[in-house]
């Protein structure tokens, strides 16, 4: 970490979003991670998709739960609600906070041990109730906080620091989601920001669980060579399949795609993605096509990035429940609770 | 864009702002930095070793640093280098063991220097402790040139001048007082000098030949006034004063005459606000003393009734400015006469040289002034040179302090028979700072802190008597908050592209966003594509040579920078490091050292 917080002085000509707030007004603490941590990349473009979306700052709800990814949520808008929850619940407390409140937009940080080990339960309830939230794993293949053991997602073969080849099965976690049922599943990696914060706006403006699989090297740990997760292993084998683009309702989408190869998507709230076809037979709505594309890649040791699922027809968790339109926390007490006269009515018509 | 080619000298001295627009190159935030440590005489000595006069700069230069600052274009207002020179000045102890001394033995060369302004004082401090034989030749009875007689009292108190002019005095200059040079031809065939050095300045005050001119002695020119009023020979004026012209010697005589008992005085302009010669700062200064300015007055013709100045009659222009800022000649819309006892023109100063002969092969231009070499400073005739307003007309103290070492190199040079043109280059050292792993040799962190106030003394008590200081100067503790607003722009920010692993953490970590990984492409391409708008054309792009990983390029636009050394505290693999820059701009004894052999040590 460093000596001096980040100086308050900016670029006086830096760009206003649609509130008049500049990307700094979304910045949070400083970071305490090692320099050069893929971590703090993802953090700025999460503050860069959260600024170009022009979301208001007490609008966002932040998550997480333990190790070095859970604890970016304190580096990124800090004039938002946030929950620093017990190891691997960060979806269960997500859960908890949407079902009350569906107002806000949720974005939860988790890494591959709060997901992939501790948290593989809550992260596979989380996908079956289709929660609406951008669930994002900094995916580093080491338990960086505890010194660099492999991780749940560290592929065969790939070596850490000072460390023997890892031997056992990685769990993909965007393979994973995919047999889930998630209805958007991304994978970026954290030092191509021109392809990562387009695949953060669509996942925060999804109506339901985005998944978002961030390849984020751990400098200390995991970045030399032999490692399937260093900048430079995944510089040399990630492919973009279908990079996609953020259109907002109002905004127009700009003619820079050619006919055939641009493929928009309407969502939820009137914005668009739109799809730019780097793989022209990737099919990005197809759950079979994109499991078995998956594993083809994985066979030739390829690391698959951009859009690769997409479903807008499901609906989230409050549709599947048919909650009302106000959110839970706003309704009066006397409406969520009628009172023990009802109750005891109702459980009269049981008798 | 070709890879930035951070051995050319000039690269990072362009960054450092402030020495970079200082004619003398003076190391700016080297001797802020020791001012921010207490050592005010160091702060003094690295001052004296580019301007040489920190104390009469400290108060009167026309600090053409403050407006290159870094700081003006992050906020808005520069730090106050200028008064921050004074400080070093007014804070340090007796340095004159520390000054350079003359050698026991001269080396035969005999130098004349004509006129004993800063110019020629700036060549005699170059020259004399080289063991050259100096001799100043000035016409008044006093040192100093304009310094003293053209600056007044309240602004460059007398003991300030003497006390730095002795320090080159006192090096073993002959200095002849009263020895006005009446023919450079004699001088020339007669005075017995190996080189002449002319430092007489532009002593000419410009006419305002307008009717009436000539019927009123209260139709005064500027610099004579302000001389006439320096030794004493004028000691009052009348009650109501115009200006004519807007200049800084204008504000110096309008601020003179109210110390003299004027009651009203007003500056007449010809042209709008923003089209003034005078700096800023001594508009301000002016105008806190209730000093009217006038503008769109364009002078008709003086009133003199019964042989007495009664007022003067103006033109009311209105001018057109079109999208450039360019204003046109304008047009009258009317005459107004203005009452007034005195008028004081102030519209410029003209070179004079009614002394040199036209035909011993000093060639004079269309203008009337001589032909003189922009690096060399010797005109058509060998051996003799100029330098100061003498050289190219009006400009200001640096840029004359400039001119003398650069003049006094080609002295030593002619009169070893060397090539003028034939001189050292600049150079820079660079050398990390970095003390620990987050730890820095300077006070990297931003302090948001703002410009301070320079305290004045009372408005009622200031005009009390004519040589009032006005300005009190800084305080220790005033000084150490200003000193802390410096962006330390000569530690640079350098990048070594083989370390860069690409991570982003230095991008993403700049406060001012000048930082981007993007593809190479041409400058004008690249300046659309940066993290931040880059639309200072002047301020240059560093771009590093393709990066390792992706065959990208690391670009940083250097027009924002604060230097706070964040990019390297936050880099792993050390790309980025804060290294300090030391301009070397070579002076005489640069130039002499680098003429003798290396010396060779034997043995242990």
């Amino acid at each position: 970490m460093s000596y001096i917080a980040k100086p308050k002085v900016t670029h006086p000509k830096m760009p206003r979003n649609k509130l008049g707030l500049t990307v700094r007004d979304y910045e949070g603490g400083v970071s305490t991670l090692c320099a050069g941590c893929g971590h703090d990349s993802i953090t700025a473009a999460i503050i860069q998709a959260v600024f170009e979306l022009g979301i208001e700052p007490h609008k966002l709800a932040k998550m997480s739960g333990i190790g070095c990814s859970s604890k970016t949520p304190a580096y990124f808008v800090s004039q938002s609600h946030g929950f620093n929850s017990v190891h691997g619940r960060m979806a269960s407390v997500t859960t908890g906070g949407n079902a009350a409140n569906h107002d806000l937009t949720y974005i939860g940080v988790s890494g591959d041990g709060d997901s992939l080990s501790i948290g593989m339960g809550q992260f596979a309830h989380v996908i079956r109730r289709n929660l609406n939230m951008c669930y994002i794993i900094e995916n580093n293949g080491v338990y960086g906080l505890t010194k660099g053991q492999y991780s749940a997602s560290a592929d065969v073969g790939s070596v850490a620091k000072k460390a023997q080849p890892n031997r056992q099965m990685p769990i993909d976690p965007v393979s994973t989601a995919i047999g889930l049922g998630a209805t958007y599943i991304a994978r970026g990696f954290s030092g191509d920001k021109q392809q990562l914060v387009p695949l953060i706006k669509g996942a925060l403006m999804h109506q339901g669980f985005a998944l978002l699989d961030v390849i984020s090297p751990c400098v200390t740990f995991n970045d030399n060579e032999g490692s399937t997760k260093s900048y430079a292993h995944t510089r040399q084998h990630f492919h973009h399949v279908i990079d996609a683009d953020y259109i907002a309702p109002s905004e127009e989408i700009v003619a820079a795609y050619d006919e055939g190869e641009a493929m928009p998507i309407q969502m939820h709230d009137g914005s668009k993605i739109v799809f730019r076809k780097v793989n022209e037979d990737y099919d990005p709505t197809s759950r079979a096509a994109a499991f078995s594309f998956l594993r083809d890649s994985v066979n030739h040791g390829e690391i698959i990035t951009g859009l690769l699922y997409i479903d807008e027809s499901t609906g989230d968790m409050h549709s599947d429940a048919s909650t009302v339109e106000t959110p839970l926390s706003q309704v009066p007490y006397a409406d969520l609770n009628p009172g023990s006269e009802k109750l005891a009515a109702l459980m009269d018509r049981y008798r | 864009m070709k890879p930035t080619d951070t051995s050319n000298p000039d690269y990072f001295h362009k960054v450092v702002d402030c020495q970079w627009a200082c004619p003398a190159h003076t190391d700016v935030p080297g001797y802020i930095r020791l001012i921010a440590q207490g050592e005010f005489s160091d702060a003094y000595m690295l001052n004296r070793k580019s301007n040489v006069f920190p104390g009469i700069l400290g108060r009167v230069c026309d600090r053409p640093c403050e407006p290159a600052c870094r700081r003006g274009r992050v906020e808005d207002k520069a730090v106050a280098i200028c008064r921050l020179k004074r400080v070093a000045a007014d804070h340090r102890d007796d340095i004159v063991d520390r000054l350079p001394k003359k050698p026991e033995k001269t080396n035969g060369n005999k130098v004349a220097l004509l006129g004993a302004g800063c110019a020629s004082l700036a060549v005699a401090n170059d020259l004399l402790p080289m063991g050259y034989e100096v001799t100043i030749f000035e016409a008044l009875g006093t040192t100093g040139g304009l310094m003293r007689t053209n600056i007044p009292q309240f602004r460059l108190p007398p003991k300030v001048l003497d006390e730095e002019i002795n320090y080159i005095l006192d090096m073993g200059a002959d200095l002849r007082l009263n020895h006005r040079i009446e023919s450079m031809k004699d001088l020339l065939d007669n005075g017995g000098f190996d080189a002449i050095f002319v430092g007489t300045g532009a002593p000419r005050g410009k006419e305002l030949e307008l009717p009436g001119r000539w019927d009123s002695e209260n139709v005064h020119i500027g610099i004579d006034w302000l001389e006439s009023v320096a030794f004493e020979h004028t000691k009052e004026i009348g009650a109501n004063v115009l200006i004519i012209g807007v200049g800084n010697t204008a504000m110096d005589c309008c601020r003179t005459s109210l110390r003299l008992g004027a009651k009203d005085v007003k500056v007449m302009a010809r042209k709008p606000r923003g089209f003034f010669k005078a700096s800023e700062w001594e508009l301000e200064d002016a105008e806190e003393e209730n000093v009217e300015i006038l503008v769109n007055h364009s002078p008709k013709e003086f009133v003199v009734e019964n042989g007495k100045l009664v007022g003067m009659k103006f033109d009311q222009m209105e001018y057109n400015i079109d999208e450039d800022g360019r204003i046109d000649r304008g047009k009258s819309t009317g005459v107004i006469t203005i009452p007034c006892s005195d008028v004081i023109v102030a519209i410029g100063q003209d070179n004079a040289f009614p002394w040199i002969e036209r035909d011993i092969g000093i060639e004079f231009n269309e203008w009337d002034c001589p032909e003189v070499d922009k690096t060399t400073f010797m005109c058509s005739r060998e051996g003799v040179f100029f330098g100061g307003d003498a050289a190219w007309g009006p400009e200001n103290i640096i840029w004359a302090v400039a001119h003398g070492h650069e003049a006094a190199i080609s002295i030593h040079k002619y009169c070893n028979g060397q090539s003028l043109a034939d001189r050292l280059p600049r150079g820079v050292n660079l050398s990390s700072q970095k003390m620990g792993i987050h730890e820095w040799s300077f006070s990297n962190d931003y302090d948001a802190a703002e410009r301070r106030i320079m305290p004045h003394v009372d408005l009622k008590e200031r005009f009390k008597k004519l040589d009032i200081e006005v300005e009190l100067g800084f305080t220790a503790e005033q000084a150490i908050q200003e000193v802390e607003r410096c962006l330390n722009c000569d530690i640079q920010t350098v990048f070594v592209e083989k370390l860069c692993i690409e991570c982003d953490a230095c991008i993403d970590v700049c406060p001012v966003n000048c930082l981007t990984i993007t593809e190479d492409g041409e400058e004008e391409d690249l300046r659309t594509r940066l993290s931040a708008p880059a639309e200072n054309l002047e301020q240059d792009l560093y771009v590093s040579d393709i990066l390792p990983q992706t065959g990208r390029v690391m670009v940083k636009d250097e027009d924002l920078c604060v230097h706070c050394s964040l990019c390297a505290e936050r880099c792993p693999t050390g790309a980025w490091d804060m290294q300090k820059s030391d301009v070397l701009i070579p002076h005489v004894k640069d130039e002499i050292e680098a003429d003798q052999p290396k010396r060779v040590s034997v043995g242990g």
